[in-house]
């Protein structure tokens, strides 16, 4: 009796510890991470696309990186800014030209923030601007093609950071300097920096058709630091606002010199009102030296054309075109929100997030609320700009981002976290910590009238534990979230590369339909491309050795060159007949002191080469074409300078 | 007999315990998020770098009220920033002489964020030397708010605190003070 009763017990202990067991599980389905099962929110199963695009900085690599949401993997590195041995770009013949500046070829560039072209406030995916910080520079990738088409250098500009933004229409990509420098660059004491030194902000204009940038004129503003820019749309379209720090106008120990003033400025800039003065002939054209660099996709080529001056604007010859927001402590983050009523200036030293209205701030210069005035320019009263402040939500509050249904997203860098607050009611919805030590955000649509929602990603500047360690050097962090709920939630830490400032994001749709697959031979306008193998040759001129190649599955023609003397300067112009996706043909010979070049089916890419020694030196195709890529090889023989081996080229026969 | 019956139940008991956390364990192969409580730079294992402001005033046996309070406040994270942080960090001694039960007050739970707002006034955003501080006439603090530098006898003194000892850290420094800092009420 006694064991039966023992026994039952010990059945019901079992029953309910199964029971509970089960019950468990299935508690754990309800709450917490299993519930809403992150694995599959960010799971894209093998073969199938992701739904965004995301390009993201790669700051000192001088590239964009492009990247699919919500699964955190990269595509594809797009260089930009700095050489590429990966495909040649910035060390082949066509491609140098694309890193000339007035300072002469520069082989390296600190890329920031992405902006993608608009069309009546939408992100319309044709363009994609990125800034380059030291040098100043605007670049412009096509995204049909994911190739770097335009860079233009921005003169009388240093530190071009408060860029690459682009207005509703993509009127015009606006690049504002950071450091202000005495225009015209002179020798002068650095101590006479107050006063005496000048910010430019340059409004580049975009063709519509072509996209072909021009800059357009350039405001002379005061001598302080202009960090970050957005322009107005919808109701505010027509106006840009610049995040200003060091009114102070300090030019050492700027920590402690910058941040002596309360406040410093959001510059807000009429740039309609500008453009109009300009189109009447206002404004003068000042002598100015900078490069433009333009990409032919026909002839896959670039060249770059050195322009001699540039048309400034004094913003006192301007009335009402140019105010003063005043702004707490060093704002960093200038966000317009999607409805273009609210700008959000983010005090890096402020532990309050202020939103200045842009009603009020018409209202205010309607009135003439204004509280003095800086070297000519209104400084709007605080308190009659002032929509409403958000107390406290964190430390260090660098950026926001919307979501197109009144809420805003800020990153607080000391607080390492992301706050969700409300638009109009400034009250702190969630917060969620990042890993850590946030910079930028993004939301896909970020900067246009459309987000797109659904998920934010937060760029990180240190990565610490988050991976396998990899020694002192890191690739730096993000955080994918979820931002569909109330809540924030996070799905998924991915690596980026270089340093991440900032990047666009859109839905992968309109991009993935243009993408184009090849380039087309027939179009192929490169002055030195053989098209067929007919068009083989090599043409000496001089010292000058022209070699015009062909590589198909598998093998070059000419791949037995002779008559290559020492002292010889030897071009490989290489071109790829292949007209089948994802084809592409490598070129590399033995002691060039250059990189590879990786040639895509239908273009021409050449290689300089200038041999050192006597031998016979060996070429290959670098990259794996077909199953007979390892057979793919030639040889160039290099005889001393005196020698009298004539020049002679051939494919499937020995040179006689 | 009974005995081995007993075990048996037990065993059979166990056996489906731990398959269930075995099952449970399968489930959570789908990665959890973790709870925010103590996660962060704070908690990363790290016996290499110079040691963070945090960490050097929780080694200091003068600081425990000040670690007690930073700890009820959740402001662990925040002070292992890159920053670059300058902590005044006031002695126990200085939370001693505190009006009675005041620190014992602030480290109620309901008042975190005064407490909080308290010890981000002991907090400037920047790095520098005792020396380099009679440079400033203010410093704005964490909390949003200034605090008043003063030099005396060529001393800094910051809030009507005497810098009594420095520290570097590997992400800023401390300077250790002899009194609390109370921010000003508007």
């Amino acid at each position: 009796m006694k064991n039966r009763i023992k026994s039952v017990i010990a059945t019901l202990i079992v029953l309910v510890t199964f029971t509970s067991c089960n019950n468990s599980s299935k508690s754990n389905n309800k709450s917490g991470a299993l519930a809403s099962n992150v694995a599959e929110k960010v799971y894209v199963a093998p073969g199938e696309h992701d739904e965004f695009y995301a390009f993201i900085s790669g700051g000192y690599s001088g590239n964009l990186t492009v990247y699919g949401l919500p699964s955190g993997r990269m595509f594809k590195e797009i260089p930009v800014f700095s050489q590429f041995p990966t495909s040649g770009y910035g060390y082949s013949e066509e491609t140098k030209p694309m890193l000339n500046t007035s300072h002469g070829f520069i082989p390296w560039g600190d890329s920031h923030h992405p902006d993608i072209s608009q069309t009546n406030g939408e992100i319309d995916g044709r363009f994609i601007f990125i800034n380059e910080n030291n040098t100043p520079r605007i670049a412009k990738i096509d995204l049909k093609t994911f190739e770097t088409t335009e860079i233009i250098e921005v003169p009388n500009s240093a530190g071009n950071h408060s860029s690459s933004f682009v207005t509703e229409n993509t009127e015009y990509v606006v690049a504002g300097t950071r450091f202000s420098v005495p225009i015209p660059q002179r020798d002068m004491p650095i101590k006479d920096y107050k006063g005496n030194f000048k910010g430019a902000l340059s409004f580049i204009s975009v063709a519509p058709e072509t996209g072909n940038m021009d800059i357009k004129f350039q405001i002379l503003m005061p001598g302080f630091n202009y960090d970050l820019s957005h322009p107005g749309r919808g109701k505010s379209h027509g106006w840009f606002f610049f995040t200003t720090y060091n009114t102070e106008e300090a030019n050492t120990l700027l920590e402690v010199n910058a941040s002596q003033n309360d406040k410093d400025f959001i510059a807000a800039i009429n740039w309609k009102k500008i453009e109009e003065y300009v189109n009447n002939g206002g404004g003068k054209m000042m002598p100015a030296e900078y490069a433009h660099n333009v990409y032919d996709e026909h002839t896959h080529t670039a060249t770059s054309t050195m322009k001699k001056e540039v048309r400034v604007v004094n913003p006192a010859d301007v009335p009402g075109a140019v105010f003063f927001l005043p702004t707490p402590k060093s704002p960093h983050g200038c966000d317009v929100d999607p409805t273009g009523e609210y700008i959000v200036g983010n005090g890096k030293l402020s532990a309050n997030l202020t939103v200045h209205s842009f009603t009020k701030m018409l209202d205010a210069i309607e009135n003439k609320k204004f509280d003095g005035e800086a070297y000519g320019i209104p400084i709007l009263n605080f308190e009659d700009v002032l929509a409403g402040s958000v107390e406290q939500p964190g430390l260090g509050p660098l950026h926001t981002e919307f979501d197109g249904e009144g809420n805003a997203y800020t990153t607080f860098f000391i607080s390492s976290e992301v706050v969700k607050w409300k638009l109009g009611t400034w009250e702190v919805i969630d917060r969620k910590p990042t890993y850590y030590s946030v910079g930028h955000l993004t939301i896909p649509g970020g900067n246009s009238r459309k987000p797109q929602g659904k998920y934010m990603f937060a760029m990180n500047k240190i990565t610490k534990d988050r991976y396998l360690p990899t020694g002192p050097e890191m690739e730096h962090s993000a955080q994918l979230y979820d931002i569909s709920g109330d809540k924030m939630e996070l799905l998924l830490d991915f690596p980026t590369h270089g340093e991440p400032h900032y990047a666009a994001a859109m839905r992968a749709d309109l991009i993935k339909e243009r993408s184009q697959k090849i380039y087309n031979l027939e179009e192929n306008k490169h002055p030195f491309a053989a098209k067929s193998d007919d068009d083989v040759k090599v043409v000496r001129d001089g010292n000058t050795v022209h070699i015009y190649m062909t590589t198909i599955r598998s093998h070059f023609s000419p791949d037995n060159i002779e008559g290559i003397k020492l002292g010889d300067k030897v071009y490989f112009h290489v071109t790829n007949l292949e007209q089948d996706f994802d084809v592409p043909h490598g070129f590399a010979v033995l002691g060039q002191n250059t990189s590879e070049l990786l040639i895509m089916p239908g273009q021409t890419k050449t290689s300089v080469w200038e041999p050192t020694k006597v031998g016979v030196w060996p070429f290959y195709c670098t990259d794996f074409c077909s199953a007979l890529h390892q057979e793919m090889q030639g040889y160039i023989r290099v005889s001393p300078k005196n020698s009298n081996v004539p020049l002679k080229w051939s494919l499937g026969e020995n040179i006689e | 007999m009974n005995s081995i019956k007993h075990l048996f139940f037990l065993f059979a008991c166990a056996v489906l315990i731990s398959s269930c956390k075995n099952e449970t364990k399968e489930t959570s192969t789908i990665p959890t998020v973790t709870s925010t409580e103590k996660t962060g730079q704070a908690f990363i294992k790290d016996d290499e770098g110079k040691p963070t402001v945090l960490s050097i005033a929780m080694g200091s046996k003068d600081h425990t009220t000040l670690v007690a309070a930073v700890q009820a406040a959740s402001l662990e994270n925040a002070l292992v920033n890159a920053g670059p942080l300058m902590v005044f960090a006031p002695t126990n001694e200085a939370f001693a002489a505190l009006p009675e039960g005041t620190v014992e007050n602030l480290l109620k739970p309901e008042n975190k964020d005064a407490l909080a707002n308290i010890l981000k006034y002991h907090v400037t955003p920047g790095n520098y030397s005792k020396d380099f501080l009679k440079k400033f006439k203010k410093l704005g603090q964490a909390n949003n708010q200034y605090v008043k530098v003063e030099v005396v006898d060529g001393e800094p003194i910051i809030g009507g605190a005497k810098i009594i000892a420095s520290i570097k850290a590997g992400n800023g420094i401390v300077h250790v003070i002899d009194k609390v800092l109370l921010p000003p009420t508007e």
